[in-house]
Formats: structure tokens, sequence, C-alpha cells
């Protein structure tokens, strides 16, 4: 029974893990860009959809879809003021500044909510009991792992079957044919962003109702762990985002649980780092050698 | 134009001098007409003591602690204005913010000495208190911190002072309460083991446990970066039987521990220690989660006697919420300055240094009546003795068991 408890706070901590994973995916994956700051845009979310249901007094629904307007705003924002401009620069220049945006939001948001942790009044505040309450499923990891694998079918279908996933993953392989074969590269990337920073503020919503509460760092350490996560799975691969997250969720989990509190994370970079070294391109990503 | 230059360098710095001089001579000038004229309070021991003060206060007043600082700040200003009315002894107090960082705070205690600050009081969090406890020893200022717990904070320093118990007192105090009142109870622990605080807590308890015959049958632990899920810790701690879990950790992530074990349906007794208070003052926190959760604090609101009384009611008119423990602290604070300074018969035109050999001298010797406890005395390392309370959280109040 303790297993089953144990494997269902891994399940659900890796699916919030995967949704942030898969918006890091997306981005790398059409603008080959690691964006630093979608950990903050999962705390702006989170802190929008908190104001929207403590003031203005709405439903979870009603807040997370607030949350995904603003953050959606904030996201082409970023893109078009910071990132845009950097079109043509060097890689290394455009990381520094996504980690130099990660830094403006989380101390904008300590300007303008403080560092007070806030209580989060989860969406699902409800729990599942079964066999006669020894296993106890918050409804909030439910909806966490659906929500999760709902986003990952929309997303595959989406840039499988669409034109813009179409005009997506061309931009993806070669931003420069692309736009020969008449593809607006900049609006497809600023799509991209859009895209991710909407699935941040879900995750938001959700990291927080699961954690319950929230303060300016709190997209940062899931952002890392998420990170972690796509290149576990893969970077650029929607599948392998959702089965990183998956199983870096799990791994922790019992990490902790059977193996040492003090060392999971530990453990888990391991993982990760054994993996990298048997296939460098993670679990379901596709080793492309560089052109020169 | 280069002499030109120079000459103006010149020129201001004679003016900046002269103005430097000014600053010197003022906080004796001003300090002066009132201990001329001043009469010896007559409740004064000595009788020699007068004169206004500079109290400087450092404390986090905004930030992740802002909750302890100001409460503390907030107390000692009460206790300041309480005196002042009295007559005799006369203070004049500041405060500055640190952040609850240490660096932060050592620029905080340079601003007040500055301004000329006598005594400190403060700084209220552990590590911006061992930052500062090193300049107060070589400058020579004698320092009250009211809540800085860990025993780094006083060890080799002789004029740093605590109003509140130490960490391994606090471990110790809690191992020896669960014993003697829930004897028989199986103990979890849950504690941040990157933080000296949580660490030291729970190293005194657990040997103090191993004595006294209190069985500890789970340990979880979880760093700064894992503080927002607890559920394999819970988990663990709910298999394993135990029906109390002692948190020796800052409020923040007791929140989340209390919400994440009652999601799992999980209601073993909570005990934490002086980290728990400030819980009820979280914004949008549900007090119902904490009802029937235990913590050993020297201050309880509830108190019957008169003085506390007349406290939490001057503290909810000024700041309209209940007073928690460090604004009680800070309040002590002050009023233990007070006594000190009369007991050594300190007047307001002495320098810093000379205030802390005097008070320094005669702390091991006064016995002072608090809000956080009767007849505290300290040993000359700076430690207080008084008598820890448990209390429990009722209807959102603390109430005595």
């Amino acid at each position: 029974m303790e297993f089953l408890s144990y494997l269902i706070s891994g399940i659900s901590l890796g699916s919030i893990y995967a949704i942030i994973a898969l918006g890091y995916t997306m981005v790398y994956g059409i603008a080959k860009m690691l964006n630093f700051a979608h950990g903050d845009i999962i705390m702006i979310g989170g802190y929008i959809s908190l104001i929207a249901m403590t003031s203005l007094g709405v439903g979870g629904v009603t807040a997370t879809l607030l949350a995904m307007v603003v953050c959606t705003v904030l996201g082409i924002l970023i893109e078009g003021l910071a990132y845009k401009p950097l079109r043509g620069a060097p890689s290394l220049a455009v990381l520094i500044t996504a980690i130099g945006v990660s830094y403006f939001l989380q101390n904008a948001a300590l300007q303008i909510w403080g560092a007070n942790p806030r209580v989060y009044p989860s969406v699902a505040p409800d729990t599942l009991k079964l066999f006669d309450g020894q296993l106890s499923i918050p409804y909030v990891s439910l909806l966490t792992v659906a929500a999760c694998i709902v986003i990952m079918v929309a997303l595959t279908l989406f840039t499988g079957k669409t034109k813009m996933g179409k005009a997506m993953r061309a931009c993806s392989e070669d931003k420069g044919a692309a736009q020969l074969m008449g593809i607006d590269v900049n609006r497809t990337i600023s799509m991209t962003f859009a895209i991710g920073s909407a699935l941040a503020a879900i995750a938001g919503v959700l990291l927080c109702s699961y954690n319950s509460t929230l303060m300016p760092t709190t997209g940062s350490m899931p952002g890392i762990k998420a990170f972690t996560a796509a290149v576990f799975g893969g970077i650029g691969s929607i599948p392998g985002a959702f089965l990183g997250g998956l199983l870096l969720g799990i791994i922790e989990a019992m990490a902790k649980a059977y193996i040492s509190m003090q060392l999971a994370n530990s453990i888990v970079f391991a993982v990760l780092i054994i993996v990298l070294l048997v296939r460098p391109a993670g679990l379901l990503g596709k080793y492309v050698p560089e052109k020169v | 134009m280069m002499k030109k230059f120079f000459g103006i360098l010149l020129t201001l710095a004679m003016v900046l001098s002269l103005a430097a001089c000014g600053g010197n001579d003022k906080p004796a000038d001003s300090s002066t007409p009132p201990a001329d004229s001043s009469q010896p309070s007559a409740d004064a021991p000595s009788g020699s003591a007068s004169g206004t003060f500079k109290l400087g206060g450092v404390g986090p007043l905004t930030g992740d602690a802002a909750i302890y600082g100001n409460a503390a700040m907030n107390g000692a200003k009460i206790a300041v204005e309480e005196i002042n009315a009295l007559g005799g002894i006369q203070f004049e107090f500041q405060a500055e913010d640190d952040v609850a960082d240490g660096e932060t705070s050592v620029n905080a205690y340079n601003t007040l000495m500055d301004w000329g600050m006598q005594v400190l009081v403060g700084p209220v969090t552990t590590g911006a208190a061992i930052a500062v406890s090193a300049e107060v020893y070589n400058d020579r200022v004698f320092a009250l911190t009211p809540s800085a717990s860990s025993t780094d904070v006083i060890s080799g320093k002789d004029n740093m002072f605590q109003v509140c118990f130490t960490d391994p007192n606090q471990g110790v105090g809690s191992a020896d309460y669960i014993s003697q009142n829930m004897p028989g109870a199986k103990v979890g622990i849950i504690y941040r083991n990157d933080d000296a605080y949580s660490q030291g807590i729970r190293d005194t308890f657990v040997s103090e446990a191993g004595k006294v015959g209190l069985e500890i049958v789970s340990e979880g632990t979880f760093t700064k970066d894992t503080q927002s899920d607890f559920s394999v810790q819970l988990t663990d701690a709910k298999s394993k039987g135990a029906d109390l879990i002692f948190l020796p950790t800052y409020y923040q992530p007791n929140a989340v521990i209390l919400n994440q074990a009652k999601g799992m349906g999980y209601a073993p007794t909570f005990f934490g220690v002086d980290g728990m208070d400030g819980i009820l003052a979280m914004p949008g926190f549900d007090t119902s989660l904490a009802e029937g959760v235990m913590l050993l604090t020297p201050f309880s609101a509830d108190a019957a006697d008169e003085r506390t009384q007349s406290f939490v009611s001057k503290y909810n008119e000024l700041h309209g919420e209940t007073p928690n423990q460090f604004a009680a602290d800070g309040y002590d604070a002050v009023y233990i300055i007070y006594e000190a300074l009369q007991a050594a018969g300190c007047t307001g035109d002495m320098s810093a240094e000379e205030i802390c050999e005097a008070i320094v001298a005669v702390m091991p010797t006064i016995s002072v009546d608090g809000l956080t406890g009767q007849g505290m005395t300290w040993a000359s390392t700076g430690e207080v003795s008084k008598a820890p309370m448990a209390v429990v959280i009722k209807d959102g109040v603390y109430v005595t068991p």
C-alpha cells in the first residue's frame, strides 16, 4: 500500500514536471533556444490565478483561463522585446538573456507581491479515498495526470496535422529554408512562445494547487527539474518530454522513499547522467549530427 | 582648470570635515541636557541611571522572515513608549531592515552606529545575528537578540545575550515535554537538513529522546529546494504508525506539511518549536488546518496576567493583530536593557563601549520578569534561563493545554 502511495505521489509530481517540460521542449524544438524564464512564467501564472480566485472570486477554471491569457501575452511580449532582437546573435547571448528575463520576472514578482509565501487555494481540494481510506489520492493529482495526457495528445496533433504545426516543424528543421518557402519565421516563433506560455499558466495552477503555497521563487526549482526531464526524454520531442517528466517524478519519489531522502536529488541526476552516456540524445530524442 | 578643480575639491573636503566634526559633537550635546535636568527615578535600584539612550534595532522588516522582524521591532517600540512614559531613563529607538541576511545585517548595524547607537536590540534571525555578533564583539557594543536562538550567536562573545531559548534547549525541552505529557507517543520527525536551526534542534531532540525513552519511528528530511512536496515523508511516518510529528522547522514549510497531511487523511499531533510561531498570521492560511497543533513557546497571548493582557491589547490596537512570541521577545529585550542599565547605573552620556562593559558585568546578577518568562536570569555566556511552556492551537488562537 505504501508502494502505491509513493508511486502515486511520484506520478503526480512527474506529471507536473511533464507539463512544464512540454513547454521547454516546444520552445527548444522550434526556436532552438532554452527559455530559462519558463519556470518564472509558471510563477506569474500562479499569482494571476491566485488573485483571480481570491480577489475576483471566480472559479478555478475561469482563473486558469485568465492566467493563460495573461501568460500568453507576457510570453509574446518577452519574446518580442528580449529574444527577437537577438535572432541572429550567437545562442550563448540568447541563453544569457533568458537567464536575465528569469531574474527580472522573479524580482518584479518580489516587488509586486512581496516575499511572504501565499497560501494557494487548491482548484480541486478534495481527496479520493480507496481501500477503506488506506490509500488516498488528492483529486489535484488525478487532474494533473489527465491534463498532462490531454496536453500531450493535443500538442502532438497540433504539430502533426495543422498548417501552423507544419510551419513550426519546418522552422525547427531549417529556418532559412522555411523562410524561402514562404513561412513567416518570426510569427511562427512568436506563436510557439504563446503556446509555451499558455502551458506554463496551466502548469502554474496545477503546481500551486499541489504545493498549496506560492512565492516568487516557486517556479525556479520545478523549472530546472522540468528542463532535466526534457533533456532526459530527448529535448525537442513531445512524447519524450512527457515520458521524461513522468520517469523523473517516479524516480525521485522512489529514491526518497526507499534509498535516501538526502540523496534523492543526487540519484535523479545520476540517472540522468547514465541515460545521457548511453543515449546522448535522450530517451526518445533523435540524434542529429551538427552540419558544419 | 586643474588648479580650480583641486581648489573646489579642497574646499569640499574642508567643509565635509567640519560637518563631520559637527556630527560627532551632536549626540553628546543633545544627550547632556536631559542628563542634567532629569531626576533620578524613584524606582531605580542604584539611583544613578539617567539620561537618554539610543537603542538600535536590527531585523528583517521585509522579505521571507518579515513576520519575525516586524513583530520583534513593534514589540520593542511598545516597551520603549512605556518606559519613556515612566520618566527616568529615556530611550530613542531606531529600527533598520536586514532582510534576514548576514551581510545586509552588518550594513544595518553600521548605519545604526553612524546614528550613534549605544545598545543594540537584535538581530532577530540567527544567520544575521551570527554575522553581526562578530562586529559587536570587536566594537564592544552590548547586544541583546530577541530571538536568534543558535548557540553560535553567543559563543565566544561576552557581550552578546539572548532573550529566547537556545536551539539545544528547545530540542531538550520538546523531548522532555512529550515524554512527560504524551507517554508512549510514537514520534516522527520532519526537519530541514540544510538549515542549522532545524538540524540543531533535531539533533538535541533525538539525543534527549534516547535518554528519556521516547520512541522515534520515522525521520524525514528536506532542503530549501524540496520544501514544497512532503508526500513521501508523510507517507513514511504514516506507514510506520507515528502519532506525533515533531517539526523543528519554520512555519512556511509547516503550512505545506499540514495541508498535505490533511490531503492524505493523516491526522497525527503536530508539535512545533518557536519557528511554528507565525503560522496563524500567514496570509490566506486556513487556521482550521492548525487545529490541535502544539508548539513550545515561551509566550501565549491568552495568558491571563495583567501585563500580557495590556501588551496584547496595545499591540492589537496599533497593528491590528495578536502579537506572537517574537513581539513579546522584542518587548522583553527593551525591558531587560532597561533593568540592566539601572542596575549598572549607566548614564546617557556614556559611550557605547562604557555602557557595554558596565552591562556585561551586571547581566549575570539581574533577574527580570517579562512576558516570556518570570525571573529570567542569564549565564555570563549570554544564555537565558527560563521555563518553557507548551501551547495548543484551538480555533485559531494559542491556549495552554
